[in-house]
């Protein structure tokens, strides 16, 4: 036993020598959804960045929502520096003071000397975050194992003509516009509709429908990943992860951009945040014109801001959300709508998965 | 010093009247010596006491009192919530709990609190959320004018003329609430402060608890009806054979949890290797493999595969104390293997079969990752349900009121395990 | 159990019939423990056998998912902090769930029954539960998002065990033997580090694996309570199911399996020297 505790003291004093050592480096950790866009932003800004000042990432993975970072700044321990957010989240964290407020005037110019307050789209700049990404929830399909192509959103939701079945996000946020959309509701109506209780129930119906064939995903890297081992036949996912599949391993997947919801993604600084002034430095890097196009080099998310965005290749426009032949029959998402209804919403989605 | 004063004691008892008082003080020595090593024994025990104490029961106890918890809405609103103190909830608030009302919700947004006054009350009454933001963005808008503040919001929204909203604010004003049990009931207050049942479609708990049960004796039953005959086998095996056939039950108890549910994973999905191999075999068409994962089946599978070695080795060792000579001796004696088998081997092992079943339903029903992994839609229990409002809906209320239940659940089995069998009968390996 | 030479052909059918199902039920105990080690070598990220892995072609077959690991940082992490974890948790486990059991076995022990109930209770309540309670109290304490609350935690978690198995190594003790040593001049240290040590050894020794094994594999506080810098193997392998499922997964599997074996083994020596120190037939 003696031997055992000096034993074990021995390797314990090692390994904490080692953890100390490794420790020693300034450190952010910087919160994404993982999987082919957290890839992208590590080639983007993280490497740059962490090239340019020394400060090493940590990067870590969640699947969205606003469950850990309200439990960490509610209970005084926040671990995350730089959180990307989506934009509804962004209303709600900074309403309840979860997230700090940002100066537009902090951030770098556009590339042709404009302020950045003009060059970024102007949903693109919030009192708490700034705009990162242009991405969307797209379905796609394997064109191999379907013998005809859908084109429409309401195919997605007609197991006759196509049999098989279907992935979603567990969410309601997406799903209940793509059920309106689906169920001939014009794009430019489908929150009007969603705000009334009628129009709620007629989204869940539509779900309904399907209920039966639907696989749900969580993260972003499940969709893709659900399609190429054939548990579904069309999935909704993310625009980038589908290109991501597509061009990286080489999958034969085909997005149908019909009924696209479009949304930003933001980042942000957690109230609280263990490195502040480092997470603020970040910020401003990784909004800056060069980083935001060299992101859009490895992976098909749009820079929100002009510069940026003149700066994407040539090859690569078409693949983002914003391209004029993908905007047929697209659909910006309200973040004002979810911010104020994401809570009855929820619960009622997760009473109707549950029963 | 207590030998000391004892010695003294011993002493003085002897010179005085030494019969009189030689028993009293023998009595006292030996009490004062069990004093003494009871004593001695608390001290070893102290250390780990005050610990769990510390670390374990009190973080417990302090999670719990959240069930009751109201929030802070009362000190967010300072003025509503004394103009509504003495409101009587029959008929709707006066101008002035109307002006106060809209003062809070502009104070609230500047400061940044409207968010968590909304969250609170939408726990209270689905959709409040967005009409307080709603009425704070419409708020900030407006013009002043010469309509009463009541009028006002009403115009806003007609909500804001209804006795429910008015109501549920009054709700979470005291300290103490008793909404977070009635929800994990599938209860709720109405317009009027009475306690009704929720809509089918929105009741999720009390269904979910009969699931969860479900789920547990699913699993308890497949496991003593896998775990009852390999226990058997292996108690009557020479020793050699059974060593090595136990290695097939304890290895899977010491791998790690999460390899098992992958493994798991790997065969039964859809394109798993037991789809895989019914299809090669022509058992099953390419078009019609099997959903076994991602739902219940998946999960008690899974479960099951997991829990078994906690049926099979209490139900070993309660089977290798019984003398085979009974079941001999009813067989001479006439007795059918069948009838030898019920009437005489299998009372005898009914201290295992508590101890196994008992000990698997406790585990099965706080089970949490392996339905959250493999569950899917259908294969969700109430740990999970715990886990999405600790982590997702932030119902921390809710969640800690669902953990109480659920505690005060495997406690009684807790304690009806250690009243049968004793804790401290319990083996492991 | 030996089949009898009077066996009737039923007796006999039924017989070979009974080890059948056994012999099912042990194949469900182990194929999937199994049939992932074949898995992990797969050289396509599928978690299903190829057409190469079935025909033996040795192409189908790679150690990239392997390489794979050991040349991923957050793995490497995770690995680090595991041990770190384990080890760290396994010792305060071991020492203050030894002293609780040598005092629960004294004969004077006031309260027992509730004591030990209070003690073994991180075994039976949900995990779930306990990681919420844990996860708000530590966070006031500043314990949550560092290693130190989840030694902590997993401390907890861990001295049930070693409570449970020192008890039982205890309960088979010959209150005897302390009596002869003392009647022999012995010293109460030496007798503690002579008689009673080398006795409750094993005991100590497996609640401490037990303890351990527990640490190594517990996912549910992790994920409460860390952070990605406080990364644990569950914890990425929690992550890789759910998010990315990559064969890495597999060959992480394979390796915990081999531990897992490695534990079982010592477990069982240990068991078997017990049992012959206290003079009892190895079972």
């Amino acid at each position: 036993m003696r031997k055992l505790i000096r034993f074990t003291s021995v390797m314990a004093l090692g390994l904490s020598c080692t953890i100390s050592i490794a420790s020693a480096a300034e450190r952010i950790t910087v919160v994404s959804f993982g999987g082919a866009y957290t890839n992208a932003q590590k080639k983007g800004s993280h490497e740059p960045f962490m090239e340019k000042t020394g400060v090493q990432i940590l990067s870590e993975d969640y699947n969205g929502g606003l469950g850990k970072l309200r439990a960490q700044v509610e209970s005084g321990s926040v671990t995350w520096d730089v959180v990307d957010l989506e934009t509804s989240d962004v209303i709600r964290a900074c309403d309840e003071g979860l997230i700090d407020t940002i100066d537009v005037n902090d951030l770098e110019p556009g590339t042709d000397g404009s302020a950045a307050a003009d060059d970024f789209m102007p949903t693109a700049v919030k009192k708490c975050g700034i705009g990162a990404i242009v991405w969307s929830t797209v379905f796609a399909y394997d064109k191999t194992k379907l013998a005809t192509a859908p084109h429409s959103i309401a195919d997605f939701f007609d197991t006759n003509k196509y049999p098989g079945k279907r992935g979603m996000k567990r969410s309601p946020k997406v799903n209940l516009e793509m059920a309106l959309m689906a169920d001939g509701v014009a794009a430019t109506d489908v929150y009007k509709v969603l705000s009334t209780p009628e129009g709620q129930t007629r989204a869940f119906n539509k779900l309904a429908q399907i209920k039966d064939q639907l696989v749900w995903w969580k993260s972003g890297a499940q969709a893709p990943q659900l399609l190429a081992d054939g548990e579904v036949v069309m999935t909704t996912a993310y625009n980038g992860r589908i290109y991501n599949a597509v061009k990286n391993e080489s999958k034969s997947f085909v997005i149908v951009w019909d009924g696209q919801v479009m949304d930003i993604d933001y980042w942000a600084i957690p109230a609280g945040a263990p490195n502040k002034a480092r997470a603020q430095e970040f910020l401003v890097f990784a909004t800056a014109p060069e980083q935001l196009a060299r992101q859009s080099k490895f992976i098909s998310y749009g820079p929100p801001r002009k510069t940026a965005a003149a700066m994407v290749d040539e090859s690569m426009k078409k693949h983002i959300p914003t391209a004029p032949v993908n905007l047929t029959n697209a659909l910006a998402a309200d973040a004002e709508f979810w911010a104020d209804y994401e809570d009855e919403l929820n619960e009622r989605f997760t009473a109707w998965l549950a029963n | 010093m207590n030998e000391m004063v004892a010695r003294t004691d011993t002493l003085n008892t002897l010179t005085a009247d030494a019969r009189e008082f030689e028993g009293k003080a023998l009595r006292a020595q030996l009490a004062r010596s069990t004093r003494l090593e009871k004593a001695k024994a608390l001290l070893l025990v102290l250390p780990l006491l005050l610990f769990i104490g510390v670390m374990f029961i009190f973080p417990l106890a302090d999670m719990m009192l959240r069930s009751t918890d109201n929030g802070p809405v009362a000190e967010l609103m300072p003025d509503t919530a004394a103009r509504l103190l003495d409101w009587d909830q029959f008929t709707l608030p006066d101008e002035a709990t109307y002006a106060a009302l809209a003062r809070d919700i502009q104070t609230a947004q500047k400061e940044r609190t409207l968010g968590k006054i909304a969250t609170r009350l939408n726990f209270e009454l689905s959709g409040i959320r967005s009409l307080l933001t709603k009425s704070a963005r419409k708020l900030a808008q407006m013009e002043s004018s010469d309509e009463s503040w009541k009028q006002r919001l009403v115009q806003i929204d007609q909500r804001w003329g209804e006795l429910a909203t008015w109501s549920a604010i009054k709700r979470v004003l005291p300290s103490v609430t008793a909404t977070f049990y009635l929800s994990s009931l599938d209860l709720a207050y109405d317009a009027k402060g009475e306690v009704v049942r929720k809509p089918p479609e929105r009741a999720i708990y009390v269904d979910n608890f009969i699931k969860t049960f479900a789920i547990s004796l699913g699993v308890t039953l497949s496991c003593f009806i896998l775990g009852f005959p390999v226990a058997y086998l292996l108690s009557v095996l020479p020793t050699a054979k059974a060593n090595l056939l136990m290695i097939c039950v304890l290895l899977p108890f010491w791998t790690s949890l999460l390899v098992r549910t992958t493994s798991w994973i790997a065969l039964l999905q859809t394109h798993g290797i037991v789809n895989d191999l019914l299809v090669w075999l022509g058992i099953l068409s390419e078009g019609n493999r099997l959903d076994m994962m991602y739902n219940m089946f998946g999960t008690v599978v899974a479960m099951t595969h997991i829990l078994l070695p906690f049926m099979i080795l209490p139900l070993f060792s309660v089977m290798k104390s019984i003398d085979p000579s009974f079941m001999r001796a009813a067989t001479s004696l006439g007795a059918s293997p069948f009838t030898a088998f019920i009437r005489v081997y299998l009372p005898q092992t009914k201290p295992g079969i508590a101890a196994g079943s008992l000990l698997v339903f406790i585990l099965a029903i706080g089970y949490y990752i392996t339905p959250a992994l493999v569950g899917g839609r259908t294969g969700q229990m109430i740990s999970n349900f715990i886990a999405y409002h600790m982590q997702q809906s932030l119902n921390w209320g809710l969640a800690a009121a669902l953990a109480v239940i659920l505690l005060i659940i495997v406690l009684i089995l807790y304690w009806l395990f250690n009243r049968i069998i004793g804790i401290d009968k319990l083996k492991l390996g | 159990m030996a089949l009898p030479i009077y066996a009737t052909p039923f007796q006999r059918a039924w017989h070979y019939t009974f080890r059948f199902i056994c012999g099912l039920v042990l194949l469900f105990l182990m194929a999937p423990i199994l049939v992932i080690v074949p898995l992990s070598f797969n050289a396509e990220p599928y978690f299903s056998f190829t057409q190469g892995m079935l025909s033996l072609d040795s192409a189908a077959y790679s150690l990239r998912w392997y390489e794979d690991f050991f040349s991923n940082k957050m793995w490497l992490l995770a690995v680090k902090n595991s041990i770190y974890i384990g080890v760290a948790s396994t010792c305060l486990a071991t020492v203050l769930g030894t002293l609780a059991a040598l005092g629960l076995s004294r004969q004077h022990m006031p309260y027992r029954g509730t004591i030990m109930g209070l003690l073994i209770s991180p075994m039976i309540v949900p995990l779930i539960i306990t990681a919420a309670g844990i996860y708000f109290f530590y966070a006031r304490l500043g314990l949550a998002g560092n290693l130190w609350g989840l030694i902590l935690a997993h401390t907890v978690l861990g001295t049930p065990f070693v409570v449970i198995t020192v008890t039982a190594t205890l309960s088979g003790f010959d209150i005897s033997l302390i009596r002869a040593g003392l009647s022999l001049g012995a010293s109460h240290s030496r007798i503690f580090f002579k008689v009673i040590m080398p006795l409750i050894l094993p005991g100590v020794i497996s609640g401490a694996l037990f303890a351990f094994g527990t640490s190594f594999d517990e996912v549910v506080v992790v994920l409460f309570l860390s952070g990605a810098e406080q990364t644990t193997i569950p914890r990425q392998m929690w992550s890789g199911i759910r998010e990315q499922i990559s064969p890495t997964i597999l060959a992480v599997a394979t390796l915990l399996v081999a531990l897992s074996i490695l534990m079982l083994t010592t477990i069982e020596l240990l068991r078997r020297r017990s049992e012959r120190l206290r003079g009892q037939s190895p079972g």
